[in-house]
């Protein structure tokens, strides 16, 4: 398999502090990552890095063959070709459900209106949401949005797709409506990098499994190998697991 | 002594065209101005430190001097400053001259309201934006800016209601408005009293329920 997103000793620092420390791994096409770890382990940076949303200052990071901290890379056209979920949604609260589908396709790629709308349409009904078509971000739940906005991504035909925490901000009885979304796509093939605590459905869907602590990838590894053989673990990572899969 | 009010009804033709003047005005700088104030604030807001330096000292040195002044200096200035640029003496009105003292002026108070405006906008929403592949100034033009609008409305509006009273300084430079077109008038026909009152009524009037309909606004748009 290919790689899709080749992260290489990447670093990072807000100011003195090391938020990033040598992280090395990849993303093959067709692959499905999670990546998990304490709050503060530097997850949700690792992978704001992959579409540069964040700067680092060490590494690189090559996302289909582009590296993404080269200062001659066309950042918008390539964070264009990657979708992206936010833990907060981050729908255009201005905007209606089909024009926060289509304005991305119409403004970036340059498709015609009718276009976009049809294409932001079936997206909607394949979230099972296309009954909410006119309304407005701010009159759906948490996971209503939260599938709008993989719709969302999904409309600009990306080639993987990133998850930051997609469902930490959902009421428990939302977050399988978001996961089985999530799950579907994964089934398709879809190259997904998710940052998530949920261990469900990392033990259902992923491939493999990524452990951060303190800005370091201290396991990487195949999901059977992740959860099958917990005491090959490192000690941080098991106490992590211990906490984290009694409820 | 007794007031008489029956000479307004007579004069009423140039208070309307006073007033005409003063709206005009009003509108077109408050224009002028938040598109002023909105490049100031994004300008403000960039990362670029010389550009952030430019408008912040700009921001701050209109904020420190009077409105009055920088009418008056402008009414001086103007048509010099076009002799430079353009190469030949154009005459150039006290409106025009007004206007651009206006628009300079309140631009460094709009691009506050509208700093603050972009500030309240989640960091959240422009990563969507670059997220989607968007530009920084797409991000702006069609997500950030919209939203911080409706934000600021109501005290852009506010903004504006004092402008509309500021309006009046334009008498320095002998410009007719409306309070000056009520001032000559009853100096004219010897009734200054009455018809300042009167203008005074004609401002409160405008001024309050202009500040009622914000106020009703922003509780709208607070849900």
């Amino acid at each position: 398999m290919s790689k899709m997103i080749d992260i290489n000793n990447v670093n990072k620092w807000y100011g003195e502090f090391q938020v990033l420390t040598d992280c090395t791994t990849s993303v093959s096409k067709g692959e499905v990552v999670v990546v998990c770890g304490p709050s503060g382990s530097g997850k949700s940076t690792l992978i704001k890095c992959v579409n540069a949303l964040e700067p680092f200052q060490k590494g690189e990071i090559i996302v289909d063959g582009i590296s993404v901290g080269d200062p001659k890379t066309d950042l918008p056209k390539l964070r264009s070709r990657v979708g992206m979920v936010f833990q907060h949604f981050e729908l255009f609260p201005h905007l209606s459900i089909t024009d926060n589908l289509a304005i991305a396709q119409m403004k970036v790629l340059g498709r015609g209106r009718e276009e976009a709308m049809d294409k932001g349409l079936k997206l909607l009904d394949r979230v099972g949401l296309k009954a909410h078509a006119a309304k407005f971000p701010g009159q759906l739940s948490g996971g209503q949005q939260q599938r709008v906005a993989i719709a969302r991504a999904l409309a600009m035909d990306p080639i993987a797709m990133l998850f930051d925490e997609p469902t930490s901000a959902l009421d428990p009885e939302m977050i399988n409506e978001v996961l089985d979304v999530m799950t579907e796509l994964a089934q398709e093939g879809m190259t997904m990098m998710c940052v998530t605590h949920e261990m469900g459905f990392a033990r259902r869907v992923a491939h493999r499994v990524i452990f951060m602590d303190k800005g370091h990838i201290v396991e990487d590894c195949a999901k059977d190998e992740f959860f099958g053989n917990i005491d090959a673990r490192s000690e941080r990572a098991r106490q992590f697991l211990s906490k984290i899969l009694q409820h | 002594m007794a007031l008489d009010f029956s000479q307004i009804l007579p004069t009423l033709p140039s208070l309307i065209d006073g007033m005409t003047l003063t709206l005009k005005l009003l509108v077109m700088a408050v224009a002028g101005g938040v598109g002023l104030g909105t490049l100031l604030a994004l300008a403000r807001l960039s990362s670029n430190n010389m550009l952030a330096f430019a408008a912040k000292f700009y921001v701050n040195y209109f904020r420190s001097i009077p409105l009055l002044l920088v009418i008056s200096w402008f009414y001086l200035a103007v048509p010099i400053l076009l002799y430079w640029i353009t190469g030949n003496l154009t005459p150039v009105g006290a409106f025009t001259s007004c206007l651009v003292a206006f628009v300079m002026f309140e631009a460094a108070y709009f691009s506050e309201i509208v700093r603050a405006g972009i500030q309240a906008i989640p960091k959240g929403q422009l990563n969507a934006a670059y997220a989607l592949g968007m530009t920084y100034s797409q991000a702006m033009r069609l997500v950030i800016l919209p939203q911080a609008f409706r934000k600021m409305t109501p005290l852009l509006l506010q903004q504006s209601i004092i402008l509309f009273q500021d309006t009046s300084l334009v008498y320095a430079v002998g410009l007719m408005d409306f309070l000056n077109t009520a001032r000559s008038k009853g100096d004219i026909v010897g009734l200054p009293h009455e018809f300042l009152l009167f203008a005074g009524a004609v401002y409160f009037v405008i001024s309050f329920s202009a500040s009622q309909v914000v106020k009703r606004l922003q509780k709208r748009l607070a849900v």
